[in-house]
């Protein structure tokens, strides 16, 4: 139930963001999030944006399994 | 898909497998991992994650699906509410199929009762806007990642201004039935795979206590593939380490506070309260009911109903596998008298419960 959907903002009318991931598009209220901006990608569950993502943290976390690939390491 | 698409990678899942296996190769014992989202519950499967880490790594489902751990008394209240003319019931999917006592809500459909199942919260508003003559009453089921939705259906009803919109509300809420799972001697967790969207509300620091209170290694987790390994392997290093700390592997979506602004709709419409979770019991604050403020769109107080004798089904091991202690192949219903399209306990109707995960990808 918890699951919830990384949809890129599109348009944002007042208190609600139209959100696009795959071309189905998705209302989502954003009472719950600040300063949003058409680009930004947010998690949408139940209709609401719940979070913002953070791209440069997104960046890092996936750094950190390229550095594993990249010590050499791989499956037997 | 961009930010789920790059956390499937195969070959940088292999390289962490093989960060996970080499951490492990000298330990003999077995580490045990809990994870407490149904979500993750389904990752775990989906992705044969089980199958794929050393034996000395074990992981284990807890109760972690809400739709499994409400008791069996709420649902025949909303097939009582159901049944009375007035009322259109607006939930979640997944609860239209749990089986009551004897009924469920998709039983009393088939026999005339109203039962719309919505993708928001606010599409149940926007139903009793459409139905002023009718009381619509929505099943707040669900941890803080769906309680804000919720909260927010409830505040858009009062600026509407509309007095037939009612919710039966049952959330529930983390970390408490982890501190209540920790301090079970018959169970032993080595590590919590913190639930990922409830902790982007609560936040990472909010298993903080749990961690040092009960000396538990926590780490928030993100539902990607890449995102369970790597979880898994900062539990195992903190037990090896000997630390018991909150990590937070999920940090593009996670902050240690959480999100201050759902957190404070949670705060004007809910309060906490003990709360019955199905096969664990009462456990203190793990609940949300509604403010007296709010108590005209709380259908408990709003709309007294006579709902029958709560039964549970004998011989079924819900409770049991809800609370980590039995897998779904220990039940002699499993696969048997329990199915998905039949099913007798919560944990196969929910397409997140741990035996209808076992039962579509199990092996």
């Amino acid at each position: 139930m918890c699951l919830a959907v990384p949809m890129k903002v599109v348009e944002i009318d007042e208190g609600t963001a139209i959100c696009e991931i795959d071309g189905v598009r998705r209302e989502g209220s954003l009472m719950m999030i600040d300063d949003v901006a058409v680009g930004d990608y947010v998690l949408l569950h139940a209709g609401f944006a719940i979070e913002k993502i953070d791209p440069v943290e997104a960046e890092k976390t996936l750094e950190v399994f390229r550095d594993a690939l990249d010590a050499g390491l791989s499956a037997e | 898909m961009k930010y789920a698409g790059e956390f499937r990678d195969p070959a940088l899942a292999k390289a962490m497998l093989a960060t996970i296996k080499k951490q492990v190769a000298d330990y003999s014992g077995v580490i045990t991992l809990m994870e407490v989202c149904g979500t993750h519950t389904m990752s775990v499967y989906q992705h044969g994650i089980r199958n794929l880490l050393p034996q000395q790594i074990r992981l284990i489902s807890g109760p972690g699906c809400p739709v499994c751990v409400t008791p069996i008394g709420y649902v025949d209240r909303a097939v009582a509410h159901a049944r009375c003319e007035d009322v259109i019931i607006a939930t979640f999917g997944d609860m239209v199929r749990v089986p009551g006592s004897s009924s469920s809500l998709l039983r009393e459909q088939a026999t005339g009762a109203q039962i719309k199942i919505v993708y928001s919260p606010l599409d149940a508003v926007a139903l009793a806007e459409k139905n002023l003559e009718k009381k619509i009453i929505f099943l707040g089921v669900g941890f803080e990642t769906t309680a804000p939705t919720i909260a927010g259906s409830i505040v858009a009803a009062k600026q509407k201004d509309l007095s037939n919109y009612f919710v039966l509300c049952a959330h529930k809420t983390m970390p408490a039935p982890m501190a209540a799972l920790t301090s079970d001697p018959e169970l032993q967790v080595d590590g919590y795979i913190c639930p990922a969207h409830v902790s982007a509300v609560i936040g990472a620091d909010a298993y903080k206590s749990l961690a040092e209170q009960f000396k538990v290694p926590c780490v928030v987790t993100g539902f990607e593939p890449l995102d369970m390994l790597k979880g898994v392997q900062m539990l195992v290093q903190q037990v090896l380490d000997g630390r018991a700390e909150v990590e937070n592997e999920y940090q593009r979506i996670v902050k240690p506070q959480g999100n201050g602004k759902a957190q404070a709709l949670l705060a004007e419409v809910f309060e906490t309260c003990d709360s019955g979770w199905r096969g664990i019991g009462v456990i203190p604050n793990s609940g949300l009911r509604i403010r007296d403020e709010y108590r005209a769109f709380d259908a408990k107080v709003q709309l007294p109903v006579e709902a029958e004798e709560p039964k549970e089904h004998k011989g079924c091991l819900c409770g049991e596998i809800l609370k980590g202690k039995l897998v779904p192949k220990d039940c002699p219903l499993f696969r048997m008298a329990c199915t998905p399209e039949n099913p007798v306990g919560a944990c196969m109707v929910s397409s997140e419960g741990t035996c209808a995960a076992e039962y579509k990808y199990g092996c």
